[in-house]
């Protein structure tokens, strides 16, 4: 197994980010913590005054934080469950993109817990949540949620990283003694290889209704209180939708600029991008149908105080953020990735950019109209972020490119050990899988 | 177990805001700057809603008082997270300021809109820093708050009763705001006890009680404008 240095023949390419750093890795780490000092800086200045230095006021209790909270948290479910779901359905051209999509999820559960951290008035007390925690608040059910689904999709991302580990192992003494802890002594025997495909399969299993509970339960947040447009049954649904189509456009995001920075258009290629766009058609179809069928309602119902919320969004001061909305989700990338055409790399990252912003913009237009417009209209706010909430955000935004990147220069973002699998046993599992649709031959017709 | 809840009659009330000013030295609640009460920091446990009808010059104005209503089913209680606010045995609605983790989801949850954060350190004029009330605890910034009843006038009736060796009576604990309001439009008492005032007041056929197909059960009736509006022009 233990193959001589530099011996990789084609897939070598995968090593090359770990072996070699070039001067732009060291210009992007520059960049992205000189926003992340920035953002810390900023998060110091509002511990030290208060959310006051923030744009929130009364009613409008919740900003850009709770935003990107619901955001991220959407994001995170590009990777581990579309993941489990292309594992279980054995789909073969799931080999290369696998990795990159976990490491997405475990990433950006990060990102999103710590916005609720940062949106607390009282964060020194957060940990009251365990101490005091109240079961009947959906905030405590999303701690819990959130919780189970970092481990669960760390451990998703762990265990087909071990044969990886061991490969890079044997391929270079920089920071040996980390790869040897993380390899557990993996030697790639076939009762390893037995049991590793076993867990991974259970996990796989384990991590979809837990990333499917995950999102509802952050729509529960809204859904759960008598708030106008927020108290619906359609959110928990509608959440979950919205989080997977904003989590397919961040992986192909992250794949298209994994493909430019480390060359890998032999393994990330066209096809990858094709299958992924059509995902993200279905997902801009049933997004449409979910915020269609939401607004109609809504409107029928006629219900003055979310009729308040309801005009707030689509002809008041909140319509640019939802037409907007609308022309993002729906508009741009249908046609893209309607046509085989268009359904090309470059298509895909646009649509998938649109996608990227267009659901940010959905949730803050879940959040703030709805603030703005309580039952009882005598407060009645308007919401201007300040400097504080942008600099946090691209703060979020650049915490989490720079995990990724260091995430990707400590291990091949490309399972290696899959992709020779695919190579072994693929062709022969897919023939044999093919033959098994058809009806049988041989005995029967002879 | 008393159950206290309030009667405010609007009929009698001239829209003075001396029921907010008296809250504020009652309960030590900080002072805003202009600049910031502009962006919506005001914090005013007691709060006279205004509305303006018709057009000039048929103009009228009406005042709503408005405090905590103490629902007897609080949206805000079921989702903190934490506990920090509850609904004590005798039906207040509690704000634990040294637990609250300042999440602002039961601000949020609030129907009426009545919860106020503390967006800043509390603050006040150095004049009044020396006046500030011993019975009541300033909040720190980042916690949420909320009109109480003025729940430390009840623990000193309930000590004063016990000292003289009496049940507590009528009239022995009543909010500030009840206290100050020089139209005499505000009632405190007992809804459960068939006799006070504040339940004869809850009976009569212009009590009602704010949005109450919400199922909040406020414990704050109010009592509608009388026959002569409506009649007379203007």
């Amino acid at each position: 197994m233990a193959a001589p240095k530099g011996n990789d023949g084609e897939d070598a390419i995968l090593f090359d980010p770990i072996l070699h750093s070039g001067v732009r890795f060291y210009i992007t780490v520059g960049v992205l913590l000189a926003v992340i000092a920035a953002a810390l800086c900023t998060y110091i200045y509002q511990l030290r005054q208060g959310l006051g230095v923030t744009g929130m006021d009364r009613p409008v209790m919740w900003g850009i934080f709770i935003i990107n909270f619901v955001f991220f948290i959407g994001i995170s479910h590009a990777g581990t469950l579309i993941s489990a779901i292309l594992r279980l359905c054995n789909a073969e051209w799931r080999r290369a993109i696998t990795r990159s999509a976990e490491v997405i999820t475990v990433l950006v559960l990060f990102i999103g817990m710590s916005n609720i951290i940062i949106d607390l008035g009282r964060p020194d007390r957060v940990l009251y949540v365990i101490q005091h925690g109240h079961l009947r608040s959906p905030l405590l059910w999303d701690v819990i949620s959130v919780t189970m689904y970092l481990t669960a999709s760390s451990i998703y991302l762990y265990l087909p990283l071990i044969p990886d580990i061991a490969l890079i192992r044997e391929r270079t003494t920089k920071r040996a003694w980390l790869y040897r802890i993380l390899a557990l002594g993996w030697r790639g025997t076939e009762r390893q290889h037995r049991w590793l495909n076993v867990a991974i399969a259970i996990m796989a299993v384990l991590v979809i209704p837990i990333a499917v509970s995950v999102h509802t339960v952050v729509s529960w947040v809204f859904g759960m209180t008598i708030q106008p447009m927020w108290h619906s049954t359609i959110f928990g649904p509608y959440f979950v939708v919205g989080a997977i189509f904003s989590g397919i456009a961040a992986l192909i995001i992250a794949m298209a600029a994994l493909r430019w920075a480390y060359h890998l258009e032999n393994y990330l290629r066209e096809i990858h991008f094709n299958n992924l766009g059509i995902l993200l058609l279905v997902m801009t179809l049933l997004w449409f149908y979910f915020t269609f069928a939401e607004h109609l309602t809504t409107y029928y119902g006629s219900d003055p105080s979310h009729m308040a919320v309801f005009r707030a969004k689509v002809t008041g001061p909140y319509a640019p953020y939802f037409w907007t909305m609308v022309v993002c989700c729906f508009i741009i990338p249908l046609p893209i990735l309607a046509f085989h055409r268009t359904r090309t790399v470059k298509g895909t990252v646009i649509a998938s950019f649109a996608v990227i912003v267009g659901m940010w913009l959905e949730r803050f237009t879940i959040v703030v109209p709805t603030l703005v417009n309580p039952r009882l209209p005598y407060p009645r706010g308007v919401y201007h972020p300040t400097w504080v909430e942008g600099v946090l955000t691209a703060g979020c935004f650049a915490a989490f490119i720079l995990l990724y990147v260091i995430f990707s220069k400590l291990f091949p973002i490309i399972s290696v050990w899959e992709i020779r699998e695919g190579r072994e046993k693929g062709f022969d599992e897919a023939v044999e899988r093919i033959k098994g649709y058809l009806p049988a031959t041989g005995e029967a017709t002879t | 177990m008393p159950r206290w809840g309030m009667v405010i009659d609007l009929d009698k009330c001239t829209g003075c805001q001396a029921c907010t000013v008296a809250c504020k030295v009652e309960n030590n609640v900080p002072c805003v700057e202009p600049e910031q009460a502009a962006r919506g920091r005001v914090i005013s446990w007691m709060e006279v809603l205004t509305t303006v009808e018709g057009e000039y010059p048929n103009l009228r104005v009406r005042y709503m008082p408005r405090p905590c209503f103490q629902c007897d089913n609080p949206p805000c209680t079921k989702v903190c997270p934490v506990r920090a606010t509850y609904r004590n045995p005798e039906g207040l609605v509690a704000q634990i300021y040294p637990r609250c983790i300042g999440c602002r989801y039961c601000t949020n949850n609030c129907p009426y809109t009545v919860k106020y954060f503390n967006w800043y350190r509390p603050e006040w004029p150095p004049e009044m820093e020396n006046y500030l009330s011993p019975d009541v605890c300033i909040r720190p910034k980042g916690v949420v708050e909320k009109c109480t009843f003025c729940h430390h006038r009840l623990q000193r009736a309930k000590e004063d009763a016990r000292a003289e060796g009496r049940e507590l009576r009528e009239g022995d604990y009543v909010p500030a705001c009840v206290q100050s309001c020089p139209s005499a439009a505000m009632y405190f008492g007992d809804l459960d006890n068939p006799s006070s005032t504040v339940t004869r007041l809850t009976q009569n056929s212009r009590a009602f009680r704010l949005m109450e197909e919400l199922g909040t059960e406020p414990k704050v009736y109010y009592l509608r404008e009388g026959e002569w509006y409506g009649g007379a022009k203007g």
